[in-house]
């Protein structure tokens, strides 16, 4: 596929007028949503959510204490949604799996040397076979932001060809990390590279660094979907991960989704929530919306 | 001679509300007018709103481990500063009490008194513990003990006669036991709370253990008494349909709920260490110890 069509010179990126995008994601956050449009809305957040632990102590109890919380959010409120996935370490994709049986919630397993991807391609690649050997529907990969930095372009373009390659039927979602991107034209550059090499998911982060997922740069690279949607007629789907923990913001995000994308990308094959305490936030809402009375973290799961 | 004309144009304070250490106006962009007796103008106040209110108990929540964490001692030392900080600012609230209808004499007592409380209540901050815990008799090979611990967000609907005074005496028990508060001031009379929110906030105490609001209880109480995050309500007045609201909401989460209606803030019987043990919780610990043979009990 991707023989048959030209790939561009990255150099000459489009480039993003930063004032313009950041008052432009602004506009966003003053739709008024209200009642039954935010039930739904809250519902479709949580059904997009990429419940997330990717820590040094993470144990086969707490990946199985998520995979339990992502099948039942919360059972006194009937009818919810299962999140979409479930984000783990390699390591953890076997009892992930097993954890989750047929529910349909899916599993990503962040691979190649994640969060620093500072290891040799060839790491890499065993890192994502080992994954994808377990089971993992889904692959988080990270780009080398040391080389895209350097210029290095056609270093990070091949990198995630082969981790693509290697990914088989998963599918693969690329972090460009933009909190060590610096600027928004590198973030659009980083876009269009992730996405000729073969991208099925462009993500902002780790979470491990911040500034994690925002507004303006999730529309930067919203518009570079888009384009690249016209150009090839190529669906890329989008995941924002870190930093979104309340419900007003995630629904901010949806209505940016919507506007920018369309219809088409509002639902979990095409967009994405990395987080781990939004769940709960929404379902507070959502109970708030219900009972009428504002609710306290007591009456939740505890992450 | 010609008359001179002042240039100076005076700059009037905007009355806002306090939350988690902020002075923000309402979300709600509302405002009423308080008036002196006379139907004057004193200023545009905060209308503040439901939305406000859960803004509050967050940061209310969230001081809450802090707050009832630190060292009695500590608290104490903040509850003499409070004090330190409104005698030093004496004369506004003199200007702002004799504004809202109090006669001089009558305005000077009510901050010479509202001083010595808060001194009060930082005198018990870390002895009422001792007081009012008790190491129990029981039957079974344990040390059996009893200790008062913080309820925690207490929402208080503030004594509405007694715009200083009253909002005083209710902050300084809630606070001083551990707790963190969020207070809707007197509707009538709401300056001074604006102003002793910012006593509060030049007098150590973190931002969310004290948030003061302004606005109409007859449209906050519900939510007062309702929310699930909120632990205890105080009921400072004497309106029986408010009373049952917030008895019947209040069940939700099984929330303390206090009326303080019958108290005359005015005289000693505002000052007992029975108010901060309203809002204290009684933990029982049982310790097992070493009791063999009919042994004489050794800790």
């Amino acid at each position: 596929m991707i023989a048959t069509q030209t790939i561009p010179d990255f150099n000459i990126s489009s480039r993003i007028d930063q004032v313009g995008v950041e008052e432009k994601a602004k506009r966003f956050t003053t739709r008024s949503i209200k009642t039954e449009t935010k039930v739904n809305g809250l519902k479709l957040v949580l059904n997009m959510i990429d419940l997330t632990t990717l820590e040094g102590k993470d144990s086969k109890g707490k990946v199985q204490q998520l995979c339990y919380k992502a099948q039942h959010l919360h059972d006194a409120y009937p009818g919810l949604p299962t999140v979409a996935a479930i984000c783990v370490y390699p390591s953890m994709v076997k009892i992930a799996k097993a954890a989750l049986g047929n529910s349909g919630v899916k599993v990503a397993a962040v691979a190649t040397a994640f969060p620093s991807g500072q290891a040799p391609k060839d790491v890499k690649i065993r890192d994502t076979k080992f994954a994808v050997a377990e089971g993992a529907d889904e692959i988080d990969m990270v780009i080398s932001r040391g080389k895209f930095l350097e210029g290095e372009y056609n270093f990070v373009f091949d990198e995630i060809a082969a981790i693509k390659e290697t990914c088989g039927n998963a599918r693969l979602k690329v972090i460009l990390e933009t909190g060590e991107l610096v600027t928004y034209d590198k973030v659009r550059r980083a876009s269009d590279i992730a996405m000729y090499a073969g991208a099925d998911f462009i993500k902002t982060s780790t979470g491990k660094i911040q500034p994690a997922a925002t507004m303006p740069v999730t529309l930067v690279m919203l518009e570079a979907i888009r384009d690249f949607y016209y150009k090839t007629g190529k669906m890329i789907a989008m995941k924002p991960a870190g930093g979104i923990s309340k419900s007003k913001v995630a629904l901010h995000y949806l209505v940016m989704l919507q506007e920018t994308l369309g219809e088409a990308w509002m639902n979990n094959h095409w967009f994405r929530f990395g987080a781990s305490s939004l769940a709960n936030d929404v379902l507070m809402q959502l109970e708030k919306e219900r009972t009428g009375v504002y609710q306290s973290a007591n009456y939740f799961s505890v992450d | 001679m010609a008359t001179t004309i002042s240039t100076r144009l005076e700059v009037l304070k905007t009355y806002k509300i306090y939350i988690g250490g902020q002075f923000p106006r309402t979300e709600s962009g509302r405002y009423y007018k308080a008036t002196n007796a006379k139907g004057d103008l004193l200023a545009n106040v905060c209308l503040s709103s439901r939305k406000d209110f859960r803004d509050a108990v967050i940061a209310a929540r969230s001081a809450f481990g802090g707050w009832s964490g630190r060292a009695a001692f500590n608290r104490a030392q903040i509850l003499y500063r409070i004090a330190e900080m409104l005698e030093g600012r004496k004369a506004q609230f003199l200007d702002e009490l004799i504004k809202q209808g109090a006669l001089s004499a009558n305005a000077e007592n009510e901050i010479n008194l509202s001083i010595d409380r808060l001194i009060y209540y930082a005198g018990w901050c870390d002895k009422f513990q001792q007081v009012f815990s008790s190491v129990n008799p029981v039957a079974s090979s344990h040390f059996n003990f009893s200790v008062p611990e913080p309820t925690g967000v207490v929402a208080i609907i503030a004594p509405q006669d007694s715009s200083l005074l009253g909002l005083v005496s209710v902050i300084a028990p809630v606070i001083a036991g551990g707790n963190t508060c969020i207070v809707l001031a007197s509707e009538e009379k709401p300056l001074c709370a604006v102003t002793f929110a910012e006593v509060i906030n030049s007098s150590d105490v973190p931002g969310g253990v004290v948030n003061i609001l302004t606005g109409k209880p007859s449209e906050l109480v519900k939510y007062f008494a309702d929310h699930m995050d909120v632990n205890a309500v105080v009921y400072c007045e004497k309106n029986d349909a408010d009373k049952k609201l917030i008895q019947e909401k209040a069940a939700l989460n099984v929330k303390r709920v206090l009326f303080w209606d019958k108290i005359n803030w005015n005289s000693d019987e505002a000052e007992t260490p029975y108010l901060i043990t309203d809002l204290q919780e009684v933990k029982t610990t049982w310790h097992p110890i070493e009791n063999i043979g009919g042994a004489k009990a050794g800790y």
